[in-house]
């Protein structure tokens, strides 16, 4: 499946063989891991819990890979995106595509990304020293996913 | 006309409601009015769903704003600015 919504842990490697076998025509693979860090804000970060609207997480995931065919070539994508408790070094997003040539996989993959940003809906709380509290979301992201409008 | 109202995060923790169901004599025939339904509730709906509040809205999973035609038996979803990834 393209894009998938879980609480497991994935596995880079064994994605991208899936995503390259039985595609010789496949040239470049362009991958973008999402890590949990320990610190946000000036605050320690001991873990956060992403919550999400289930009905709506797949059909936007899906409606923006959708959008990333259109605009680059690209033969096939992988988009996995954690839910649940998570702490800090773990793995939360990953967004993996396949092209013929490396261009169209860079560039696809960071669209993917600056979109998932700022228009799926998934909310991080984190769990800090001074309670737990919602991270707010960051103008610099949606600056970065409106600069692939204009182009 | 009834329509399921989905609250996410933050605005669900605000508003301490998760889902209801919403069936009254207002005009509810476009998010606008819905949100003029639920800010005359007063308190913290009409402060957490002012016009300033950077709040996001969905209809039948899809994003949506204020001019967005509701019907009945849509699902629409109120949640803050997406912070996922």
């Amino acid at each position: 499946m393209t894009v998938r919504v879980q609480e497991a842990d994935f596995d880079l490697s064994s994605e991208i063989a899936a995503l390259r076998q039985g595609r010789p025509d496949i040239g470049a693979i362009a991958a973008f891991i999402g890590l949990v860090r320990d610190m946000n804000a000036g605050e320690a970060v001991a873990g956060l819990t992403l919550e999400h609207y289930p009905a709506m997480t797949q059909k936007a995931l899906e409606a923006i890979v959708a959008q990333a065919k259109q605009q680059w070539k690209i033969d096939a994508v992988r988009v996995i995106h954690r839910v649940g408790r998570l702490r800090p070094s773990d793995q939360i997003v990953l967004v993996a595509v396949a092209s013929s040539h490396r261009g169209e996989a860079f560039q696809a993959c960071e669209f993917i990304m600056d979109y998932l940003k700022t228009q799926a809906p998934f909310w991080k709380q984190e769990q800090t020293p001074a309670g737990t509290r919602w991270v707010e979301a960051r103008a610099s992201d949606t600056l970065a996913a409106e600069r692939w409008k204009k182009t | 006309m009834a329509l399921t109202v989905l609250y996410f995060a933050r605005l669900r923790e605000t508003l301490g409601v998760a889902r209801e169901e919403i069936a009254p004599a207002h005009d509810l025939s476009s998010v606008a009015g819905l949100l003029d339904h639920l800010r005359s509730r007063g308190g913290a709906w009409q402060a957490a769903l002012a016009p300033s509040q950077p709040f996001r809205v969905a209809v039948n999973q899809d994003m949506a704003d204020a001019l967005t035609a509701l019907r009945d038996g849509d699902e629409v979803a109120l949640f803050p600015p997406v912070t996922g990834g």
